[in-house]
């Protein structure tokens, strides 16, 4: 038998430790931990350690760790009990600012952590939470355009003095007619220069008709703006929460995905991402806001509020001069000066009230009131549920006019943190189209955990199963067989944790089916083999023709099956992709660890060895 | 161990009119049975709302449905799920209601009669999403029959391709029409196993064919029927093999795999037995029977020699 190459077995060895390192950390488990982190996303305070001993030392809770991990701070407890109180008492000491959440914190050592092992990401159905996919409304987004279109349109043309003879809304368009073609054309060419945004077009067997839309690319960007500006808000009513790993993305044209791990209470985050937000820009009436505020009396016309940062009483004149529906689009930027600034663009009935405005009123504040209603919860003595609204109004922003202005307009003289968070709260009070939740759902923990047990027993009782009949059948090469399988399954473990790809249920049942795919493998080799011999064949060099004649077989056949999952992958949902991922990966697995391992296993036993006969049977 | 004492000489191809025959009319027989029986498709398809939920003790399914009642939902389908305490609670895709707010409500209803209940899972999918999925679903199943397909033709030969493909279908149609006869839910995992199912079946079938073109190559003097007998009874004992290894799996899956995998299982136990079949009475007698050649599968160059007097 002809030696086989040195390479091949350091090869193996390598492959063998990369798989122990990484596959390791899965059975280390988890602390239960409480996670803290800035609702803003700036870095905690440098004495923060202290403050978190000092709140902790007040319970008497001793922590197991309490440190930066991941960019987290992370306290790791004893057990739940200890946990439910930590989170309770940091809530209450560290207040408003911060994100606490539950969480479980892998035990894996440090120096496994510091070459990147981690352990796998088990999916929502292993772990128990809630997964939602929003819809932004698309229909919505251009029914609204049209009803602004048959309100903003004629109401322009009569400003012009063009004449029309009717207006209509007729199958996703607003529709005008005029007397004659030369209105029309007068009609349109105004319309097109004061009104680009919209889409013009003139049916074909009617000259007198002028159809209004939306075009497609301000379709594109108010779809797009909606979605981003629901990342926005759904990203901080999340953290509101207190959910250790959310993932808020968008998926997808006009979808958004929300996954929380671990949250069971789904009535709570359906009113949380329900709730909705809008803002208004009202002129400031310069009237002693104090004095009203502690009389109660408000001048005519106007409304009492608050500022949002300091409490500070402000009366708002009652005209709305732009709603958060004629929002076009709100970001952070820099103004001519380089300093930071928020732009806003208007929709085109919000700009000519703006204009009107600006031209009586350069100089004077103009402030911009950020209205929330929440739905809450609470049960009553009875256990009862008892929904409330409540109304959240508070003034975000004050700034004096500086010009004249209508579309487009800055807000400026703001800090770069102030800019941004001004256009986010911008952005989530801009109604611009509705959502809904097209998807839900959602795992008990309960659930998660007989998930996991189950996958696990059924996945040892497979592998007992086939390491039995393998060893049985074959003997010796039974048992090569079934250390391949198990190298595999370590190999699959490591990789799988190392790409941190997401366990689920089918995900599972990829691995347990691969179990019985990845035999095949092994079983065509000794097929082979035993034909070889029966052939009249030597047995060293039959067991060399069995695994080189098996080869190209094996990867033929692993291709096949590689096609089919790779299809799975690109067009499945979320828990099949987990499917396709861990059985693809167990494919390629089986053809290194069947061809080279159980290879350099029967080399190593027999390679030095007179035989007789092959034991493979 | 050994099951035959030595390479098996079984005629697979005397019964190969019969295979095709008694094949085909299977395959009519499942399309019947799915067109007319129909899927017992899942709720990632239909949509709908699905709530599980059990009870510190056994109810009793009545009472939960006249408390449904009560709340409005007459039209709840309310059954044990795994054991008496447990429950599967389905309400129907409503085009008024069709919002994430009925879960909530069922639970709420529930929740008044019996503090104990425990949520296990809540599953909403609107209507547009279980469309959406039932179309890529389609057309996973097209691309991966067409991804299949190229490949043989471009490893093998085109006869081979189509046997191959006409394999792979007739497996999806009797593992179709086995889900339709017994009412198994097809959820999106068991697609997976629809899918999975093809690439198993392949392989059964690209085992055979690869010594098909051994043997076609090498014995160049028998006839292509007894090259194709041949070829199946050397592979065969691999095929029982690789079959009860993959069952072994599959019955651990589907005793300890609980409920999320049922189906799955089902499935593909079903569909292996099929696949082994196909293998062998479908896929390599339908290449025989469009007139596989050894010229078929040689090389260019070798071809010419080949054809010298």
């Amino acid at each position: 038998m002809k030696p086989y190459a040195s390479w091949k077995y350091v090869v193996l060895v390598l492959a063998l430790v990369f798989g122990a390192l990484y596959s390791a950390p899965n059975i280390y488990g988890d602390d239960p931990s409480v996670q803290v982190t800035m609702e803003s996303g700036d870095p905690l305070p440098a004495d923060f350690g202290d403050i978190v001993a000092k709140a902790l030392e007040a319970r008497k809770l001793v922590p197991i760790a309490s440190g930066v991990e991941d960019g987290h701070w992370v306290v790791r407890l004893p057990d739940t009990d200890a946990q439910l109180q930590a989170s309770e008492q940091l809530k209450r000491e560290l207040g408003r600012g911060y994100v606490v959440a539950l969480s479980s914190a892998s035990k894996t050592p440090g120096w496994l952590r510091a070459i990147g092992a981690k352990p796998m990401n088990l999916g929502l159905d292993l772990r128990g939470g809630v997964h939602f996919l929003l819809e932004v409304d698309l229909d919505e987004v251009n029914k609204k355009a049209v009803q602004r279109i048959i309100t903003d349109v004629p109401a322009f043309l009569r400003k012009e003095d063009v004449r029309y003879t009717g207006r209509r809304e007729a199958s996703g368009a607003a529709v005008l007619e005029f007397a004659d073609a030369a209105t029309l054309d007068e009609a349109r060419k105004l319309i097109a220069r004061n009104f680009p945004e919209y889409a013009l077009t003139v049916p074909a067997n009617s000259p007198t008709q002028l159809q209004i839309a939306l075009s497609q690319q301000e379709a594109k960007r108010i779809v797009d703006f909606a979605v981003q500006q629901n990342l926005t808000t759904l990203r901080s009513r999340v953290n509101q929460l207190g959910v250790a790993e959310p993932l808020v993305q968008r998926q997808g044209v006009n979808r958004i995905v929300v996954q929380l791990p671990g949250v069971q209470d789904t009535t709570r985050v359906k009113e949380l991402l329900g709730a909705t937000a809008t803002l208004e820009y009202r002129a400031v009436d310069e009237a002693d806001a104090y004095s009203a505020a502690a009389s109660g009396i408000t001048p005519a016309g106007t409304e009492l509020f608050y500022t949002r940062e300091d409490r500070r009483p402000v009366l708002l004149k009652r005209e709305i001069i732009a709603g958060g529906d004629n929002l076009v689009d709100a970001a952070a930027t820099v103004d001519e000066q380089g300093g930071p600034a928020v732009s806003v663009v208007l929709d085109g009935a919000a700009a000519k009230r703006m204009f009107a405005f600006t031209e009586r009123n350069v100089g004077k504040p103009m402030a911009v009131l950020f209205k929330e209603r929440e739905v809450v919860t609470n049960y009553n003595a009875q256990g009862v549920a008892i929904r409330e609204h409540r109304d959240v109004e508070e003034i975000i922003s004050i700034a004096s006019i500086r010009g004249v202005f209508g579309k487009r307009f800055q807000t400026t003289g703001l800090s770069s943190k102030e800019a941004h968070d001004l256009a986010l709260l911008l952005k989530a009070g801009a109604l611009a189209a509705p959502v809904e939740i097209v998807e839900e759902r959602t795992v008990g923990p309960s659930l998660g955990a007989d998930n996991i047990r189950r996958g696990i027993a059924a996945a040892v009782l497979g592998m007992a199963l086939v390491a039995l009949f393998m060893v049985v059948y074959y003997r010796v090469f039974g048992l090569f067989a079934v250390a391949a399988l198990l190298m595999n399954t370590v190999l699959v473990a490591a990789i799988l944790s190392l790409l941190q790809a997401t366990l689920t249920m089918p995900g599972i049942a990829g691995i347990v089916l691969h179990l019985g795919i990845a035999v095949d493998a092994n079983v065509l080799i000794y097929e082979r083999i035993r034909e070889e011999l029966r052939n009249g064949m030597k047995p060293h060099a039959a067991i060399e023709a069995g695994y080189e004649r098996a080869f190209l077989t094996i990867a033929d056949a692993n291709i096949t099956v590689l096609i089919a999952t790779m299809t799975l992958f690109a067009l499945g949902a979320g828990p099949i992709k987990g499917f396709a991922i861990t059985l693809a990966i167990g494919i390629v697995c089986s053809q290194f660890t069947a061809i080279v391992g159980s290879r350099a296993l029967a080399q190593l036993f027999f390679a030095k060895r007179p035989l007789k006969d092959v034991p493979v049977w | 161990m050994k099951i035959f004492a030595k390479v098996p000489n079984i005629n697979f191809m005397a019964q190969r009119k019969t295979g095709l025959w008694g094949s085909g009319i299977l395959t009519v027989v499942a399309i019947l049975l799915i067109a007319f029986h129909g899927l017992n498709f899942g709720i990632d398809f239909t949509g709908g709302v699905l709530v599980e939920v059990s009870y510190p003790q056994p109810v009793e399914l009545e009472e939960v449905r006249s408390e449904l009642g009560e709340a409005g939902y007459h039209n709840a389908m309310v059954q044990h799920f795994g054991s008496a305490s447990a429950l599967l609670i389905r309400l129907p895709p409503a085009k008024e209601a069709s919002t994430a707010e009925v879960s909530s409500q069922v639970l709420n209803a529930l929740h008044a009669k019996d503090k104990g209940i425990e949520l296990r899972r809540i599953e909403f999918v609107g209507p547009q999403v279980g469309e959406e999925l039932f179309n890529d679903g389609g057309l996973a199943l097209l691309v991966a029959f067409i991804g299949i397909a190229v490949y043989i033709m471009f490893r093998f030969e085109w006869k081979f391709s189509v046997g191959a493909v006409a394999a792979v279908v007739h497996d999806v149609i009797m593992v179709l029409g086995f889900l339709a006869l017994f009412d198994i839910e097809f959820d999106i995992t068991t697609l997976a196993a629809i899918l999975a199912l093809m690439g198993y079946s392949n392989n059964e079938t690209i085992v055979i064919f690869d010594r098909v073109r051994e043997n076609l190559i090498g014995e160049r003097r028998s006839d292509v029927l007894d090259v194709v007998n041949l070829s199946v009874n050397q592979t065969l004992l691999r095929s029982i093999i690789t079959h009860v290894a993959t069952s072994l799996v599959l019955i651990a899956l589907l005793t300890l795999g609980g409920a999320t995998v049922h189906s799955f299982s089902a499935a593909l136990l079903f569909g292996v037995i099929v696949a082994t079949y196909s293998s062998i009475y479908i896929s390599t007698n339908l290449a025989v029977a469009l007139g596989v050649s050894r010229e078929d599968l040689l090389p260019p160059q070798d071809k010419e020699i080949d054809e010298m007097p």
